[in-house]
């Protein structure tokens, strides 16, 4: 077959290797000089290293050869260093993994034309777009869609030749910058600099030239660089391009690297997906005498794959991108939360690859600074929580969990029960309790805490039961009339509420800070009070559900519920929880940057802790589930507030819980483990 | 785990006798239910007439859309098509819903494509509470008590209507990976929004086990409007019996509840085949 390659960067080089082994006619067309390379090194991963080995043992060699390892990450953050081990990578200069694979490429017979512009497709059996994360054949003949991603960025070299993978923080009158550093030779590092948008805008970055942003950058970094200097190399302030393109081949043109996908460089594997891109391609096509059956095997192939890296990738950008939020954790805490920032990398993994720093991670967590040295603790689900006066044994939280003592000894240290309405019109369904119906005597003795979840339905009140479905209207000689903050009804058929009136609005006040009374002298430990789901209260939250124009509207949507708080905040004297919908999920909904600050201001009407909700405030929303979707969400909340969090977002595992608390992106947990065969097997 | 068989309503050239014919011989196999596929704008029968059909010739074999493209039908119509079927089945019938993909079934109905999400939605409200009061009878409820109502679709949008409406989730096909990753995010809906229990979860595949090549040229013609994506569905058609016990073998270890496997050719044969490779 005759193959024209478009681009010789490390995808179609390699891919040049591959096909000439296979006996393909390879013409590699690059616009670029043979050795003008942009950026300095490229990592790859043991797993990549193993796929190189297999593919092309000759090119493997060589570049093990030249390669610096390293097993280290080291984290410099507020004047301290933090090494965790255990970690194994590896980079090469692109500049020297580039001839290597020139070399190779010309020793096997493909034909590599450099300083050459394709305008036209060339006359091939098949046409391979490597032409980078810019394509011009992508542009021409694919739909892709192409946003930047993350914060301003730049990739320069130093001759700082470092001993480990070194993200170096540093705060400054403009905001905090971020350098991502690792050696690549043996006389070389690569060091990006990184921050947000607007800190590269105060500190003037967008008016400097190259030699004046290269010397603003070596006198942040002086310490860490310890006089060594930066170079250029083209090297300018960029947005890093998020590619993604839904179908990788048309025709006989297939995209390979970068030109079909990109993923965020903080993860470092660009280079790495480009070059598995190449094996996959060259395996598909050895397999298939079919060109179509072999570009679609290519595809169904890579595609899961280069998605999860995405995923990660998108993950690790927006850490990134608000890492100014987290300069108040510890170190080891700071550390752990870049570590495990992509979700690729949980506590557990990390308790493989670095048990001291998990050790260290545990026992901080357990005793804070007070930890005396070869402490050893619990993981760190386990550590008991203060709130207040209030002291949870652990960090686990059952929710809708049906018998609380069970659920108590299933190990949650908080039992939440409820719903409870606070009067019958706020009633859910028919069977709502009007009180607790928990014996909290003997949920104590089981060794939880008692929580209780206070409501009132508004317009999502007179339906059937949860286990018949959700917002269905009970017939109307079944319902009772609903109050909202507007006459907004929720769903399709589902009754229009009447607006609340001042007495309505007095009488539901008065109905929260009753029942809150009832629960505390029922002995309940902690109330949540909902302000979440599209219920009553947060239905004044929201502007697609208040359209007041009187004093509990437009700029006063949060005053109903917030005097509804302190109502309650005034008789309830233990634990006081909100629940609360920090986004609607919907475009001209309430978004994330409200919910923040509501956040903060339910904080200081009283509340000690917010249980992050999502969406539901109107029936059609855009919702984005997945395992843990909350957590982000709850991330930003606690540490952008200032407040500790409760979250749920379906975690099923007691290491997504570990992760989720030691990282500081929530304090508590609600976990939803699956039934399992091997419980079963136990019980049996 | 099920393993249901799909009747080939939408393979171009089936005739009634052969229709029958499958679903009888479904009706005496290792076989959970029978299901179809819904086109407008395509030669293949329409599913509620196929099942219709089907009922009268079984006694024991589940009956099920999978789906049907809700917002093509008025509620009543749709309600009243499910309940017929069902009564001519003895209470056999499984309702699959979802919006579909192809844009052009919507203008040949005279449907707006835009609001196809939220129309799902009020269809779905409609026979789960509506439909109760409105006369259209066989009286039989939508739902787990009655009719069950699966609900398909990627989005975070038809997730949540599934939890909210559903029974269950009906998946739309791919590699036992890709089901995984959207029944965790079915599972997470259906906690998010307070459902007790856990959705059923239904996946499908296409066999394709006496002529691979026919099979794969069916599945690029019928699925030519997505472009691109034709050759990867053709490229994921199950050609031997080594593939779909592999196959079977992932949909069960992901969690799936029932699996319907869908023909690509109208050829009693493949029916025969697949029967033999489940037993």
């Amino acid at each position: 077959m005759k193959v024209a390659i478009i681009g010789a960067g490390p995808a179609g080089l390699y891919l040049a290797i591959l096909l000439r082994k296979a006996g393909h006619e390879v013409s590699v067309l690059e616009r670029n000089a043979p050795d003008a390379t942009f950026g300095w090194g490229v990592v790859f991963s043991e797993e990549t290293l193993g796929a190189l080995r297999d593919a092309d043992p000759a090119t493997h060699l060589e570049i093990t050869d030249s390669f610096a390892r390293w097993s280290s990450v080291d984290i410099r953050y507020q004047g301290k260093l933090l090494r965790s081990r255990g970690h194994s990578f590896s980079a090469i200069a692109r500049k020297h993994l580039l001839s290597i694979l020139q070399r190779r490429a010309a020793e096997l017979g493909a034909d590599l034309r450099f300083g050459v512009e394709v305008d036209e497709l060339p006359e091939a059996d098949l046409v391979v777009a490597a032409d980078g994360a810019n394509s011009r054949v992508r542009t021409r003949d694919f739909r892709a869609s192409v946003k930047p991603q993350g914060c301003k960025y730049v990739w320069f070299g130093t001759d700082l030749v470092l001993d480990s993978f070194t993200f170096s923080f540093k705060e400054t009158e403009f905001g905090l910058f971020q350098a991502h550093a690792y050696p690549f030779d043996e006389n070389t590092s690569t060091w990006i600099v990184e921050c947000a948008e607007p800190v590269w805008r105060r500190a003037g970055l967008d008016t400097m030239s190259e030699t004046e942003s290269i010397a603003f950058c070596e006198k942040l970094f002086a310490d860490d660089l310890g006089g060594h200097r930066l170079m250029s190399n083209r090297s300018l302030w960029l947005d890093f391009p998020l590619v993604r393109c839904a179908s990788w081949h048309r025709g006989n043109v297939v995209l390979l690297g970068d030109a079909a996908h990109t993923a965020h460089f903080s993860i470092g594997s660009g280079t790495k997906l480009a070059m598995e891109d190449a094996i996959a391609l060259a395996t598909a096509l050895a397999r298939h005498s079919d060109l179509g059956a072999a570009l679609t095997e290519y595809e169904l192939d890579r595609q899961p794959m280069v998605e999860r890296f995405q995923q990660a990738a998108g993950e690790s950008a927006a850490y990134f991108g608000r890492t100014a939020t987290y300069t108040g954790f510890e170190p080891v805490q700071f550390a752990f939360n870049l570590l495990t920032r992509s979700g690729r990398v949980s506590h557990t993994n990390l308790a493989q690859r670095d048990p001291d720093l998990i050790r260290v991670l545990d026992a901080w967590f357990a005793a804070g600074t007070s930890m005396v040295p070869g402490a050893v603790a619990p993981a760190p689900l386990f550590a008991p929580l203060r709130l207040g006066s209030t002291t949870l044994t652990n960090r686990l939280v059952a929710e809708d969990a049906g018998d609380p003592v069970r659920a108590a000894q299933a190990g949650a240290g908080l039992v939440m029960t409820g719903p409870v309405a606070v009067s019958p019109e706020g009633r859910i369904c028919p069977d709502t309790p009007l009180t607790a119906e928990v014996s909290v005597d003997d949920v104590h003795q089981a060794g939880a805490l008692v929580g209780l979840r206070l409501t009132h339905a508004g317009a999502r009140g007179a339906t059937r039961p949860p286990a018949d479905g959700l917002d269905i209207p009970l017939p109307p000689t079944q319902a009772w009339p609903l109050l909202a903050a507007s006459s907004v009804s929720f769903g399709p058929f589902a009754q229009t509420p009447k607006a609340m009136d001042a007495g309505d609005l007095a009488a539901a006040r008065q109905a929260f800070a009753d029942a809150a009374t009832t629960a505390a002298d029922a002995g309940v430990d902690v109330l949540e009070l909902d302000l979440a789901d599209g219920h009553l209260l947060a239905g004044f939250l929201s502007p697609l559900t208040n359209r007041r124009d009187d004093e509990w509207g437009g700029e006063h949507r949060w005053a109903y519920p917030l005097s509804v708080l302190d109502a309650v905040r005034e008789v309830w004297p233990r634990l006081l929880s909100v629940r609360l919908t920090v986004t609607d999920w919907v475009p001209k909904g309430l978004g994330l940057p409200e919910g923040i600050r509501l956040a903060k201001a339910v904080r200081e009407h009283g509340a000690d802790l917010v249980h992050v909700r999502a969406g539901q405030s109107v029936a059609e929303a855009r919702p984005e589930f997945r395992r843990g979707y909350l957590t982000t969400l709850s991330d930003q909340v606690r540490n952008q507030a200032g407040v500790p969090t409760l979250v749920g977002g379906y975690l099923t595992t007691p290491d997504e819980v570990n992760t989720i608390v030691a990282a500081g992106r929530a304090d508590l947990c609600v976990l939803t483990p699956q039934p399992s065969p091997i419980e079963a097997v136990v019980l049996s | 785990m099920k393993v249901g068989i799909g009747l080939p309503n939408t393979v171009p050239g089936c005739d009634g006798a052969t229709l029958v014919e499958w679903a009888r011989r479904a009706d005496g196999g290792p076989f959970s239910t029978l299901a179809v596929l819904d086109r407008v704008r395509y030669d293949s029968v329409e599913p509620f007439a196929a099942l219709s059909a089907a009922a009268a010739v079984t006694s024991r074999i589940g009956l099920a859309t999978m789906i049907a493209i809700g917002p093509l039908r008025g509620a009543a119509m749709l309600a009243k098509q499910a309940v017929s079927v069902d009564a001519l089945s003895g209470g056999r019938f499984t309702l699959g819903l979802a919006v579909g993909a192809r844009l052009d079934d919507y203008d040949a109905a005279g449907v707006d494509h835009r609001t196809r999400g939220a129309a799902l939605s009020t269809q779905l409200a409609y026979l789960r509470g509506e439909f109760d009061s409105a006369g259209i009878g066989p009286v039989v409820p939508f739902g787990a008590k009655g009719i069950g109502l699966l609900v398909g679709g990627t989005s975070g949008a038809a997730l949540a209507r599934m939890a909210r409406y559903g029974d269950g989730y009906a998946h739309g096909g791919g590699p036992p990976r890709a089901f995984g990753s959207a029944a965790t995010k079915a599972l997470a809906a259906w906690r998010d929004l307070g459902r007790p229990g856990a959705p059923a979860l239904w996946g499908q595949g296409y066999i394709a086990l006496g002529d691979a090549e026919r099979g794969r040229d069916y599945l690029r013609d019928y699925y030519a409007f997505t472009g691109p994506f034709a050759e990867k569905i053709a490229a994921g058609a199950l050609t031997s019996v080594r593939e779909v016990k592999d196959f079977v073998r992932g949909y069960a270890d992901e969690g799936c509840d029932e699996l319907i496997l869908f023909p690509t050719v109208a050829d009693l044969d493949d029916l025969d085949r697949l029967a033999e490779a489940l037993s």
